[in-house]
């Protein structure tokens, strides 16, 4: 026994010394969310760099706030990092940067990027770049620049056919919010207060509205489409950032300029855009460092910017340098700059987007009027960014901790007087020198962290004003915040939909599952060993890389679904309209289900295989013998042999279910609406996008957990204890 | 002629194939269209019914494969680097997974302890709390542990997470073990270490396979845990990689798609060799579910 112990420790120990030692901090660490040319353009900068070596790391974007959090406050977090300015109030409100001191040169910057960086009058980052949205275009199909906007819809007819006027990103608010700033709107004022509703934003959807039904502008554009329609000829113009100029690159295949964004012939006003000024920030500890200060000013100065223009047409965002003729690309994105209209840098800035890009979702499917697309938006907003709970004292939360401590102690104290107890407690010894490492490892790492986790419920508001609030987030989750029960977006509404969820999924994950391996599990069948590969396929796949493709098959423009029926329209004769599939809850539900189908069928599959390895040859012999028909056979011996082996299987395959966040979140993204969302979905938009309300993420945690155990509790847990799940059979 | 009751008509036959090849149809379609984007050189976004690549070409294998980092020492080839991680990490979470899995499902199929029913349902519940919340705690630990920016850190990480399933998996499987055989064995002379050792472990093998398979996958696909616990381009994994080809303002599919490829492939053969392996194993006459 003692060997066994020894074994385990050194094949531990071994392994962890192989796999190395942590690191040490390395002299000045930057990190960035550059990728292609821009990462370039920062090794080329840094190269003049002459003082203790730069450590640069690349973090994806989807991760680097939440990394920074991390990090930072435990001193392992970077000296220096390069981030947008309008983070800068909630890294403020975080304490994870620190005020930029002599790492910004005085009189060199821009009025509108030094305001950006500027926070109660402290600079708090030193201004790289600009970045902001200018007019495209390819000089093939369109020749000037149009005064207006207007103008330019006039192009209607002139183009070859297919082709759109413009294209133009109308769907999320940040490519609208120029269209809006025409019609005098403002996304939040210099109080908080959300601006985009009432006439101003009413307009701007009226007007978005006309362009797409006259088709000047595709429907639908996000981003990647206003690349992809521009870069392919299919947009006489496009408006974009400097990051489509770099995508194009040198061999682009159309020939393109750039022009500052036409005006509103409607109110005589210019379109601004939002403007995003690329800063250099430093943490707490990096301000300190006078290194690490001049390492932010490089990055700043005057060389870098020529460094960078070289790369890129994103323009400096200092007045002392001049870069190239008049119409470069560069030279334009500067003009526009200075028109743009910088985002605002409050934390509160966070909560804006997803309510404005909802509003207009929903408008623009015409799923309601204008106004009441854009009171909804509010309302959305009020919700997410309410005052903080009262704080509440945590007596008697400790008492009730210290009871029942007390409580459990006595009852232990009691037990060990019993001489059974102890006599079965002194058996047991043995068994647990087998199960030791187990409970030490999901105890340190799984456990703590989810008790720790847990806690946070209790708690509202981050770092600055973190406080005990007690029930209040429960409170406030079940009682609807307020509004009616089920209210969209409410607790009971989402958890009915989880319900749904739960349940269609485990249905077709078990029927096709098991269909397919009942068929699989023939011995006359051919082909046996191929079929169960390919079918494997959808398991092998990262998940969130399959969750992705199918996003952009449910695509209503480009994706596969549309090509599927246009292909059998042509087949057929038939005119079958393509579905907008995340414009209804049922079709955007369906597209989800889809999705996880795809992804789960494959694991009921090989369980079932598993379990079907179990059902004894004899047993259908003897019923064969006794006359019984093949679907007697399966009905009567084989599903009541392998019941008991899919049970837990499906128990866990529900629980995962309940809690599947990759597909939802990146195949509908809640759309239409969030009604789509399921609570861990719901739980993971409070935490990340909706002002980091942590604590009221982890109060939607707990209550997930809560349901999950009491009601597994008394049927599955049962299961589980009394017959495992045994998929590991077979594959 | 009589035909044998339990072969099927051809007609049955038929249709068995029919249904497979829908479902093998359903199964492949995405991943034909990551295939198409992957090798197109000029994408014009059209919808298609059967996704082929326009313009083939390799260069986007070729841009995501050719990353580099200078360092002091010289440059360092960047996607090896991390392939190389994204393997080391995924085996060794599968091996520690199934260190510390098997002895547990081993003593919860054979013995009976106090507590053995609370610590199953404990087990059971880690499933179902949703990590939104444990994350920033679980750095933190790690942070005390000094096992931050390491691949140490991460696997010990992957591991725990996995010895949940691992142990309701294998405990199984051991149960499915006829006890008469270590028995057998101890009457021989054996200690009930060595019976385990010499009898159950090779006896439950297929069993123990899949479960680090399952292990390994969910290491090698994980991409937030790693994201924020790694802090050296030279240290990442293949998912983050990959997840910064999706950016807030530009979104490069077709590297995203070059990239999925890429990192699906390990995965792939590692199932079809397993599957061979396994079903041989079975036939063999190995374990009875």
């Amino acid at each position: 026994m003692k060997a066994k112990s020894a074994l385990f420790a050194t094949l531990l120990l071994t392994l962890l010394m192989l796999l190395g030692s942590p690191a040490f901090a390395a002299p000045i660490r930057l990190w960035h969310g550059y990728r292609g040319d821009e990462e370039k353009a920062l090794e080329a900068i840094l190269a003049s760099w002459k003082g203790s070596p730069v450590e640069t790391l690349a973090v994806p974007y989807d991760a680097y706030l939440t990394k920074l959090a991390a990090a930072i406050p435990v001193g392992e977090g970077p000296d220096v990092y390069i981030d947008s300015h309008e983070r800068l109030g909630e890294l403020r409100a975080r304490k994870i940067v620190g005020p930029a001191g002599d790492a910004l040169e005085p009189g060199v910057f821009s009025a509108p990027a030094l305001a950006a960086v500027t926070l109660d009058g402290v600079p708090w980052a030193v201004p790289l770049s600009q970045k902001c949205l200018a007019l495209y275009i390819n000089t093939d199909l369109a020749k000037e620049a149009p005064d207006t906007l207007e103008d330019l819809a006039g192009l209607i007819g002139k183009l070859p056919p297919g082709t759109y006027p413009l294209v133009y990103e109308v769907k999320h608010v940040y490519g609208m919010a120029a269209l809006f700033s025409s019609f005098g709107g403002t996304l939040l004022d210099a109080n908080d207060s959300y601006g985009f509703f009432g006439p101003p934003a009413e307009q701007t959807l009226a007007f978005a509205r006309d362009l797409i039904d006259r088709h000047v502008i595709p429907d639908d554009a996000d981003g990647a489409l206003v690349t992809s329609f521009f870069k392919s000829g299919q947009a006489a113009y496009a408006v974009s950032g400097p990051w489509l100029a770099a995508d194009l690159g040198d061999k682009s295949p159309v020939k393109w300029r750039v022009v500052p964004l036409p005006k509103l012939r409607a109110t005589g006003q210019p379109m601004r855009p939002l403007l995003t000024v690329e800063s250099v920030m430093l943490s707490p500890k990096g301000a300190e460092k006078a290194e690490a200060r001049a390492l932010a000013r490089l990055l700043a100065s005057a060389e870098a910017a020529q460094i960078r223009a070289r790369f890129g047409p994103t323009p400096s965002a200092r007045v002392d340098v001049t870069i190239g003729a008049g119409d470069a690309p560069v030279q334009v994105f500067a003009l526009q700059a200075k028109t743009a209209i910088p985002m605002s840098s409050s934390p509160t800035m966070h909560a804006v987007w997803d309510p404005a890009d909802r509003a207009i979702a929903k408008f623009l499917r015409r799923n309601a009027t204008a106004d009441v697309a854009l009171s909804e938006g509010k309302h959305r907003f009020d919700d997410v960014h309410r005052p903080l709970p009262p704080r509440a004292s945590p007596v008697p939360a400790l008492l009730a901790v210290g009871v029942i401590g007390l409580v459990l102690a006595f009852q232990w104290v009691k037990r060990s007087r019993e001489e059974d107890w102890s006599t079965q407690l002194r058996q047991s010894w043995s068994s647990y020198r087998y199960v030791l490492h187990a409970v030490l490892a999901v105890g340190l790492l799984v456990i703590v962290p989810l008790v720790i986790g847990a806690t946070t419920s209790l708690t509202a508001g981050n770092d600055e004003n973190l406080r005990y609030v007690g029930f209040a987030n429960f409170i406030s989750i079940l009682t609807a915040r307020g509004g009616p029960l089920l209210a969209s977006g409410s607790f009971y509404l989402v958890l009915l939909v989880t319900l749904l969820w739960t349940a269609c999924n485990i249905v077709f994950h078990v029927g096709i599952g098991a269909a397919l391996a009942l068929l699989l599990s023939r011995p006359t069948l051919r082909f046996r060993a191929t079929y169960r590969v390919l079918l494997i396929i959808p398991w092998a796949v990262p998940s969130y890389v399959t969750a992705l493709a199918w996003k952009g098959m449910f695509h209503r423009e480009v994706g596969a679904i549309t090509g599927l029926i246009l292909g059998i329209n042509r087949l057929f004769g038939t005119s079958v309209e393509p579905i907008a599939w995340f414009s209804r809850f049922s079709t955007a539900f369906v597209a989800n289900l889809t999705t996880n189908i795809w992804l789960g069928f494959p694991f009921m599959m090989v369980v079932t295989l598993g379990a079907l390895t179990g059902v004894p040859d004899d047993v259908l012999e003897a019923a064969r013998v006794d006359g019984a028909t093949r679907w007697q056979r399966l009905r009567l011996v084989t599903l009541p042999i392998i019941r008991p082996t899919l049970a837990p299987a499906v128990t866990l395959g529900a629980i995962w279910t309940f809690n599947m966040f990759n597909v939802v979140f990146l195949v509908s993204g809640g759309d239409p609406d969030g009604t789509t969302d399921i609570l861990v979905s719901e739980a993971y938009r409070w935490a990340f996008t909706r002002e980091n309300q942590y604590g009221y993420a982890a109060a939607y945690a707990v209550l997930i957990f809560l349901m999950l155990f009491l009601t597994t509790r008394s049927r599955g847990a049962k299961k589980i204890a009394a017959t495992p799940p045994s998929p590991a059979e077979v594959v | 002629m009589t035909r044998e009751p339990d072969q099927p008509s051809l007609l049955e036959s038929i249709g068995a194939h029919v249904v497979l090849i829908l479902a093998v149809i359903f199964a492949l379609y995405p991943v034909l269209w990551v295939i198409a984007l992957a090798f197109s050189g000029s994408r014009p976004p059209v919808a298609e019914m059967v996704p082929l690549p326009h313009d083939a070409t390799l260069a986007h294998f070729q841009e995501v494969v050719s990353t580099t980092k200078a360092t002091p020492d010289g440059s360092i080839w960047l996607f090896a680097r991390q392939l190389v991680n994204s393997l080391v990490v995924s085996i060794a979470t599968a091996a520690v997974g199934i260190i510390i899995a098997v002895p547990t499902a081993y003593a919860l199929a054979r013995f009976k302890f106090l507590g053995k029913e609370r610590g199953v349902r404990a087990l059971l519940a880690t499933q179902m709390f949703p990590t939104v919340a444990s994350l920033i705690p679980l750095y933190l630990l790690l942070d005390r542990l000094h096992l931050l920016d390491s691949r140490t850190g991460l696997v010990v990480c992957y591991a725990a997470t996995s010895v949940p399933f691992a142990i309701f998996q294998l405990r199984a499987a051991f149960e499915a073990i006829p006890v008469d055989l270590e028995e057998a064995a101890m009457v021989d002379g054996a200690t009930r270490f060595e019976a385990f050792l010499r009898v159950v472990l090779p006896a439950a093998r297929p069993a123990i396979a899949v479960t680090a398979l399952f292990a390994f996958m969910s290491a090698y696909n994980e991409f937030i845990l790693a994201a924020t616990l790694l802090s050296k381009a030279e240290m990442f994994t293949l998912p983050i990689v990959l997840q910064s080809y999706i950016n807030q303002y530009d979104t490069r599919n077709d590297l995203f798609a070059a990239g999925a490829i890429l990192v699906s492939v390990p995965v792939m053969a590692l199932f079809y060799v397993a599957q061979r392996h396994l079903v041989a194993g079975l036939t063999a006459g190995g374990v009875k579910g």
